[in-house]
Protein backbone atom coordinates (compact mmCIF):
# COMPACT_ATOMS: atom_id res chain seq x y z
CA UNK A 1 0.00 0.00 0.00
CA UNK A 2 1.43 3.30 -0.97
CA UNK A 3 -1.13 5.58 0.60
CA UNK A 4 -1.68 7.40 -2.68
CA UNK A 5 -4.95 6.93 -4.47
CA UNK A 6 -5.55 7.62 -8.14
CA UNK A 7 -6.43 11.25 -7.47
CA UNK A 8 -3.26 11.63 -5.42
CA UNK A 9 -4.76 14.11 -2.99
CA UNK A 10 -6.13 12.35 0.08
CA UNK A 11 -6.36 9.10 1.88
CA UNK A 12 -10.06 8.83 2.76
CA UNK A 13 -12.21 7.39 0.03
CA UNK A 14 -15.78 8.19 -0.94
CA UNK A 15 -18.19 5.25 -1.09
CA UNK A 16 -18.37 3.93 -4.64
CA UNK A 17 -14.97 5.12 -5.82
CA UNK A 18 -13.59 2.70 -8.36
CA UNK A 19 -9.89 3.01 -7.80
CA UNK A 20 -8.72 0.37 -5.39
CA UNK A 21 -4.98 0.48 -4.71
CA UNK A 22 -4.43 2.27 -7.99
CA UNK A 23 -6.11 -0.18 -10.34
CA UNK A 24 -6.12 0.77 -14.01
CA UNK A 25 -9.25 1.37 -16.03
CA UNK A 26 -9.29 -2.14 -17.51
CA UNK A 27 -8.91 -3.76 -14.11
CA UNK A 28 -11.64 -1.58 -12.61
CA UNK A 29 -13.93 -2.65 -15.45
CA UNK A 30 -13.00 -6.30 -14.88
CA UNK A 31 -13.89 -5.86 -11.21
CA UNK A 32 -17.44 -4.84 -12.18
CA UNK A 33 -17.49 -7.92 -14.43
CA UNK A 34 -16.50 -10.18 -11.53
CA UNK A 35 -19.22 -8.60 -9.39
CA UNK A 36 -21.81 -9.12 -12.11
CA UNK A 37 -20.72 -12.75 -12.56
CA UNK A 38 -20.97 -13.53 -8.82
CA UNK A 39 -24.32 -11.73 -8.52
CA UNK A 40 -25.78 -13.63 -11.50
CA UNK A 41 -24.45 -16.90 -10.06
CA UNK A 42 -26.10 -16.32 -6.65
CA UNK A 43 -29.35 -15.17 -8.32
CA UNK A 44 -29.41 -18.27 -10.50
CA UNK A 45 -28.89 -20.51 -7.45
CA UNK A 46 -31.73 -18.73 -5.61
CA UNK A 47 -34.13 -19.21 -8.51
CA UNK A 48 -32.99 -22.79 -9.03
CA UNK A 49 -33.46 -24.03 -5.46
CA UNK A 50 -36.84 -22.30 -5.17
CA UNK A 51 -38.12 -24.36 -8.12
CA UNK A 52 -36.80 -27.86 -7.51
CA UNK A 53 -37.17 -30.51 -4.86
CA UNK A 54 -33.44 -31.03 -4.70
CA UNK A 55 -33.20 -29.17 -1.36
CA UNK A 56 -35.07 -30.28 1.73
CA UNK A 57 -38.25 -28.19 1.59
CA UNK A 58 -38.24 -26.54 5.06
CA UNK A 59 -34.64 -25.42 4.55
CA UNK A 60 -35.38 -23.44 1.36
CA UNK A 61 -36.41 -20.18 3.12
CA UNK A 62 -33.20 -20.26 5.18
CA UNK A 63 -31.16 -20.91 2.05
CA UNK A 64 -32.89 -17.99 0.29
CA UNK A 65 -32.09 -15.63 3.18
CA UNK A 66 -28.44 -16.73 3.23
CA UNK A 67 -28.10 -16.36 -0.55
CA UNK A 68 -29.74 -12.93 -0.45
CA UNK A 69 -27.36 -11.70 2.27
CA UNK A 70 -24.39 -13.10 0.34
CA UNK A 71 -25.51 -11.33 -2.82
CA UNK A 72 -26.01 -8.04 -0.99
CA UNK A 73 -22.42 -8.42 0.26
CA UNK A 74 -21.23 -8.94 -3.32
CA UNK A 75 -23.06 -5.77 -4.40
CA UNK A 76 -21.61 -3.74 -1.52
CA UNK A 77 -18.05 -4.85 -2.28
CA UNK A 78 -18.00 -4.92 -6.08
CA UNK A 79 -20.50 -2.19 -7.00
CA UNK A 80 -20.42 0.22 -4.03
CA UNK A 81 -16.72 -0.50 -3.41
CA UNK A 82 -17.04 -0.50 0.37
CA UNK A 83 -13.96 -2.32 1.61
CA UNK A 84 -12.43 -2.97 5.01
CA UNK A 85 -9.37 -0.84 4.30
CA UNK A 86 -8.40 2.04 6.62
CA UNK A 87 -9.43 4.59 3.95
CA UNK A 88 -13.00 3.26 4.16
CA UNK A 89 -13.47 3.31 7.94
CA UNK A 90 -16.12 6.06 7.93
CA UNK A 91 -18.17 4.34 5.23
CA UNK A 92 -18.04 0.99 7.01
CA UNK A 93 -19.02 2.56 10.35
CA UNK A 94 -22.10 4.15 8.75
CA UNK A 95 -22.98 0.87 7.04
CA UNK A 96 -22.61 -1.03 10.31
CA UNK A 97 -24.96 1.36 12.07
CA UNK A 98 -27.46 1.04 9.21
CA UNK A 99 -27.37 -2.75 9.45
CA UNK A 100 -27.93 -2.55 13.21
CA UNK A 101 -31.07 -0.41 12.76
CA UNK A 102 -32.39 -2.64 9.94
CA UNK A 103 -31.92 -5.76 12.08
CA UNK A 104 -33.60 -4.12 15.08
CA UNK A 105 -36.62 -3.14 12.97
CA UNK A 106 -37.06 -6.37 11.03
CA UNK A 107 -36.15 -8.96 13.66
CA UNK A 108 -37.87 -6.97 16.41
CA UNK A 109 -41.14 -6.61 14.47
CA UNK A 110 -41.27 -10.25 13.43
CA UNK A 111 -40.40 -11.45 16.91
CA UNK A 112 -42.90 -9.25 18.75
CA UNK A 113 -45.77 -9.78 16.31
CA UNK A 114 -45.29 -13.57 16.25
CA UNK A 115 -45.28 -13.58 20.03
CA UNK A 116 -48.52 -11.59 20.13
CA UNK A 117 -50.13 -13.87 17.54
CA UNK A 118 -49.08 -16.80 19.65
CA UNK A 119 -50.59 -15.49 22.89
CA UNK A 120 -53.85 -14.34 21.28
CA UNK A 121 -56.96 -16.40 21.88
CA UNK A 122 -58.14 -18.39 18.86
CA UNK A 123 -60.67 -16.40 16.78
CA UNK A 124 -63.61 -18.70 17.68
CA UNK A 125 -63.12 -18.16 21.37
CA UNK A 126 -63.09 -14.40 20.90
CA UNK A 127 -66.37 -14.63 18.98
CA UNK A 128 -67.91 -16.71 21.77
CA UNK A 129 -66.84 -14.22 24.40
CA UNK A 130 -68.50 -11.42 22.45
CA UNK A 131 -71.89 -13.13 22.52
CA UNK B 1 -5.75 8.04 22.11
CA UNK B 2 -2.30 6.56 22.19
CA UNK B 3 -1.09 4.81 19.08
CA UNK B 4 0.13 1.30 19.69
CA UNK B 5 2.85 0.45 17.22
CA UNK B 6 2.76 -2.95 15.52
CA UNK B 7 5.57 -5.33 16.28
CA UNK B 8 7.06 -4.40 12.92
CA UNK B 9 7.17 -0.79 14.04
CA UNK B 10 4.37 0.27 11.66
CA UNK B 11 1.59 2.55 12.87
CA UNK B 12 -1.89 1.05 13.05
CA UNK B 13 -3.54 2.25 9.83
CA UNK B 14 -7.01 2.06 11.44
CA UNK B 15 -6.09 4.59 14.12
CA UNK B 16 -8.47 7.55 14.16
CA UNK B 17 -7.43 11.17 14.16
CA UNK B 18 -4.45 12.71 12.37
CA UNK B 19 -2.41 9.98 10.80
CA UNK B 20 1.32 9.58 11.03
CA UNK B 21 3.55 8.76 8.10
CA UNK B 22 3.42 6.74 5.92
CA UNK B 23 -0.32 7.43 5.94
CA UNK B 24 -0.03 10.93 4.51
CA UNK B 25 0.80 12.65 7.76
CA UNK B 26 -1.25 14.95 10.01
CA UNK B 27 -1.66 17.41 7.15
CA UNK B 28 -3.81 14.96 5.16
CA UNK B 29 -7.24 16.50 4.48
CA UNK B 30 -10.09 15.25 6.65
CA UNK B 31 -7.83 14.35 9.56
CA UNK B 32 -7.47 17.43 11.66
CA UNK B 33 -4.44 19.40 10.61
CA UNK B 34 -5.10 19.26 6.88
CA UNK B 35 -8.50 20.95 6.96
CA UNK B 36 -11.72 19.57 5.61
CA UNK B 37 -11.84 16.52 3.36
CA UNK B 38 -12.29 17.20 -0.37
CA UNK B 39 -15.86 18.06 -1.39
CA UNK B 40 -16.06 14.90 -3.52
CA UNK B 41 -15.57 12.75 -0.41
CA UNK B 42 -17.90 14.81 1.80
CA UNK B 43 -20.73 14.82 -0.77
CA UNK B 44 -20.51 11.09 -1.43
CA UNK B 45 -20.33 10.35 2.30
CA UNK B 46 -23.41 12.47 3.00
CA UNK B 47 -25.27 10.75 0.20
CA UNK B 48 -24.17 7.38 1.61
CA UNK B 49 -25.82 8.37 4.93
CA UNK B 50 -29.02 9.28 3.03
CA UNK B 51 -28.97 5.93 1.22
CA UNK B 52 -28.62 4.09 4.52
CA UNK B 53 -31.64 5.98 5.86
CA UNK B 54 -33.51 4.96 2.70
CA UNK B 55 -32.57 1.35 3.42
CA UNK B 56 -33.98 1.79 6.93
CA UNK B 57 -37.23 3.05 5.34
CA UNK B 58 -37.37 -0.09 3.21
CA UNK B 59 -36.64 -2.25 6.24
CA UNK B 60 -39.87 -0.89 7.82
CA UNK B 61 -41.81 -1.94 4.72
CA UNK B 62 -40.08 -5.35 4.79
CA UNK B 63 -40.98 -5.76 8.45
CA UNK B 64 -44.64 -4.94 7.83
CA UNK B 65 -44.68 -7.34 4.87
CA UNK B 66 -43.17 -10.11 7.00
CA UNK B 67 -45.79 -9.53 9.69
CA UNK B 68 -48.74 -9.39 7.28
CA UNK B 69 -47.69 -12.05 4.77
CA UNK B 70 -50.23 -14.58 6.09
CA UNK B 71 -53.08 -12.07 6.53
CA UNK B 72 -54.64 -12.93 3.18
CA UNK B 73 -58.29 -12.53 4.28
CA UNK B 74 -59.25 -15.59 2.16
CA UNK B 75 -57.75 -13.83 -0.85
CA UNK B 76 -54.78 -14.99 -2.90
CA UNK B 77 -51.44 -15.78 -1.26
CA UNK B 78 -48.04 -15.18 -2.79
CA UNK B 79 -48.05 -18.70 -4.16
CA UNK B 80 -51.11 -17.91 -6.31
CA UNK B 81 -50.04 -14.59 -7.82
CA UNK B 82 -46.23 -14.59 -8.21
CA UNK B 83 -44.66 -15.86 -11.43
CA UNK B 84 -40.97 -16.73 -11.37
CA UNK B 85 -40.52 -16.03 -15.07
CA UNK B 86 -41.22 -12.31 -15.06
CA UNK B 87 -39.33 -11.83 -11.77
CA UNK B 88 -36.29 -13.52 -13.34
CA UNK B 89 -36.39 -11.09 -16.29
CA UNK B 90 -36.87 -8.10 -13.97
CA UNK B 91 -33.87 -9.26 -11.90
CA UNK B 92 -31.76 -9.70 -15.03
CA UNK B 93 -32.67 -6.15 -16.13
CA UNK B 94 -31.62 -4.63 -12.82
CA UNK B 95 -28.40 -6.65 -12.46
CA UNK B 96 -27.31 -5.76 -15.99
CA UNK B 97 -28.23 -2.10 -15.42
CA UNK B 98 -26.06 -2.02 -12.29
CA UNK B 99 -23.15 -3.22 -14.43
CA UNK B 100 -23.78 -0.65 -17.18
CA UNK B 101 -24.15 2.07 -14.53
CA UNK B 102 -20.70 1.11 -13.23
CA UNK B 103 -19.43 1.28 -16.80
CA UNK B 104 -20.86 4.79 -17.09
CA UNK B 105 -18.95 5.98 -14.01
CA UNK B 106 -15.76 4.44 -15.42
CA UNK B 107 -16.41 6.22 -18.72
CA UNK B 108 -16.75 9.44 -16.76
CA UNK B 109 -13.40 8.78 -15.05
CA UNK B 110 -11.89 8.22 -18.50
CA UNK B 111 -13.57 11.42 -19.78
CA UNK B 112 -15.19 9.53 -22.64
CA UNK B 113 -18.50 11.24 -23.46
CA UNK B 114 -19.48 8.66 -26.08
CA UNK B 115 -19.13 5.67 -23.74
CA UNK B 116 -20.81 7.63 -20.96
CA UNK B 117 -23.87 8.28 -23.13
CA UNK B 118 -23.97 4.69 -24.41
CA UNK B 119 -23.70 3.17 -20.93
CA UNK B 120 -26.26 5.58 -19.45
CA UNK B 121 -28.69 4.97 -22.34
CA UNK B 122 -28.44 1.20 -21.87
CA UNK B 123 -28.95 1.65 -18.11
CA UNK B 124 -32.04 3.74 -18.84
CA UNK B 125 -33.49 1.16 -21.26
CA UNK B 126 -32.93 -1.69 -18.78
CA UNK B 127 -34.58 0.37 -16.04
CA UNK B 128 -37.55 1.11 -18.29
CA UNK B 129 -37.81 -2.59 -19.13
CA UNK B 130 -37.94 -3.37 -15.42
CA UNK B 131 -40.63 -0.75 -14.83
CA UNK B 132 -42.68 -2.03 -17.80
CA UNK B 133 -42.70 -5.60 -16.41
CA UNK B 134 -43.56 -4.42 -12.92
CA UNK B 135 -46.38 -2.17 -14.17
CA UNK B 136 -47.70 -5.11 -16.20
CA UNK B 137 -47.74 -7.29 -13.09
CA UNK B 138 -49.52 -4.63 -11.02
CA UNK B 139 -52.13 -3.97 -13.73
CA UNK B 140 -52.73 -7.71 -14.07
CA UNK B 141 -53.29 -8.07 -10.32
CA UNK B 142 -55.62 -5.07 -10.06
CA UNK B 143 -57.67 -6.23 -13.04
CA UNK B 144 -58.21 -9.57 -11.28
CA UNK B 145 -59.56 -7.64 -8.28
CA UNK B 146 -56.37 -8.40 -6.35
CA UNK B 147 -55.57 -4.72 -5.75
CA UNK B 148 -53.97 -3.31 -2.60
CA UNK B 149 -57.39 -3.11 -0.94
CA UNK B 150 -58.05 -6.85 -1.18
CA UNK B 151 -56.10 -7.99 1.90
CA UNK B 152 -53.44 -6.81 4.33
CA UNK B 153 -50.97 -9.08 2.55
CA UNK B 154 -51.61 -7.32 -0.77
CA UNK B 155 -51.44 -3.87 0.87
CA UNK B 156 -47.99 -4.69 2.26
CA UNK B 157 -46.90 -6.23 -1.04
CA UNK B 158 -47.97 -3.23 -3.12
CA UNK B 159 -46.39 -0.70 -0.73
CA UNK B 160 -43.06 -2.52 -0.60
CA UNK B 161 -42.67 -3.35 -4.29
CA UNK B 162 -44.37 -0.11 -5.37
CA UNK B 163 -42.00 1.96 -3.23
CA UNK B 164 -39.05 0.28 -4.92
CA UNK B 165 -40.64 0.90 -8.34
CA UNK B 166 -41.13 4.56 -7.42
CA UNK B 167 -37.45 4.81 -6.52
CA UNK B 168 -36.51 3.28 -9.89
CA UNK B 169 -38.76 5.80 -11.70
CA UNK B 170 -37.12 8.70 -9.86
CA UNK B 171 -33.73 7.15 -10.66
CA UNK B 172 -34.54 7.12 -14.38
CA UNK B 173 -35.54 10.80 -14.28
CA UNK B 174 -32.28 11.53 -12.47
CA UNK B 175 -30.34 9.49 -15.05
CA UNK B 176 -31.83 11.48 -17.95
CA UNK B 177 -31.09 14.75 -16.13
CA UNK B 178 -27.46 13.67 -15.71
CA UNK B 179 -27.12 12.83 -19.41
CA UNK B 180 -28.53 16.27 -20.26
CA UNK B 181 -26.22 18.02 -17.79
CA UNK B 182 -23.12 16.24 -19.09
CA UNK B 183 -24.25 17.17 -22.61
CA UNK B 184 -24.78 20.83 -21.70
CA UNK B 185 -21.98 21.40 -19.19
CA UNK B 186 -19.45 18.60 -19.70
CA UNK B 187 -17.65 16.70 -16.94
CA UNK B 188 -17.39 19.62 -14.52
CA UNK B 189 -16.50 18.70 -10.92
CA UNK B 190 -20.04 19.49 -9.67
CA UNK B 191 -21.65 17.42 -12.45
CA UNK B 192 -19.20 14.64 -11.68
CA UNK B 193 -20.32 14.60 -8.04
CA UNK B 194 -23.99 14.35 -9.11
CA UNK B 195 -23.29 11.46 -11.48
CA UNK B 196 -21.35 9.81 -8.69
CA UNK B 197 -24.30 10.08 -6.29
CA UNK B 198 -26.64 8.78 -8.98
CA UNK B 199 -24.46 5.69 -9.40
CA UNK B 200 -24.57 5.06 -5.64
CA UNK B 201 -28.36 5.44 -5.69
CA UNK B 202 -28.77 3.01 -8.60
CA UNK B 203 -26.54 0.33 -7.03
CA UNK B 204 -28.46 0.65 -3.75
CA UNK B 205 -31.78 0.11 -5.55
CA UNK B 206 -30.30 -3.10 -6.92
CA UNK B 207 -29.40 -4.24 -3.40
CA UNK B 208 -32.98 -3.62 -2.25
CA UNK B 209 -34.30 -5.55 -5.25
CA UNK B 210 -32.13 -8.53 -4.22
CA UNK B 211 -33.98 -8.58 -0.91
CA UNK B 212 -37.36 -8.20 -2.65
CA UNK B 213 -36.93 -10.98 -5.18
CA UNK B 214 -35.52 -13.42 -2.61
CA UNK B 215 -37.66 -12.68 0.42
CA UNK B 216 -40.95 -11.68 -1.26
CA UNK B 217 -41.20 -13.44 -4.61
CA UNK B 218 -39.15 -16.63 -4.27
CA UNK B 219 -40.20 -17.14 -0.62
CA UNK B 220 -43.83 -16.62 -1.73
CA UNK B 221 -43.54 -19.12 -4.55
CA UNK B 222 -42.01 -21.73 -2.25
CA UNK B 223 -44.48 -21.55 0.62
Amino acid sequence: MTGHDAHGQDWDRAPGEEYINGLGMGQAFALYGVGLFLAVLLTAVSFYISGTGIVWKPSIPVALVVLAIAQMGIHVVFFLHITTGPENTNNVMALGFGILIVLLIVVGSVWIMNHMNHSMLPMQQIMQMQR
Amino acid sequence: MTSVPFSSGEVDPYRHGPRAEPYRGPDAPGHGGGGAAPKRVVVAYGFWIFLLSDIVLFSCLFASYAVLVNATADGPSGHDIFSRGSVAIETACLLASSFTCGTASLAMEARSKLWFYVAMAVTCLLGLGFLFLEANEFIGLVSQDYGPGRSAFLTAFFSLVGCHGLHVSVGILWLLTMMAQVFAKGFRPDIERRVFCFALFWHTLDIIWVAIFSLVYLMGVVS
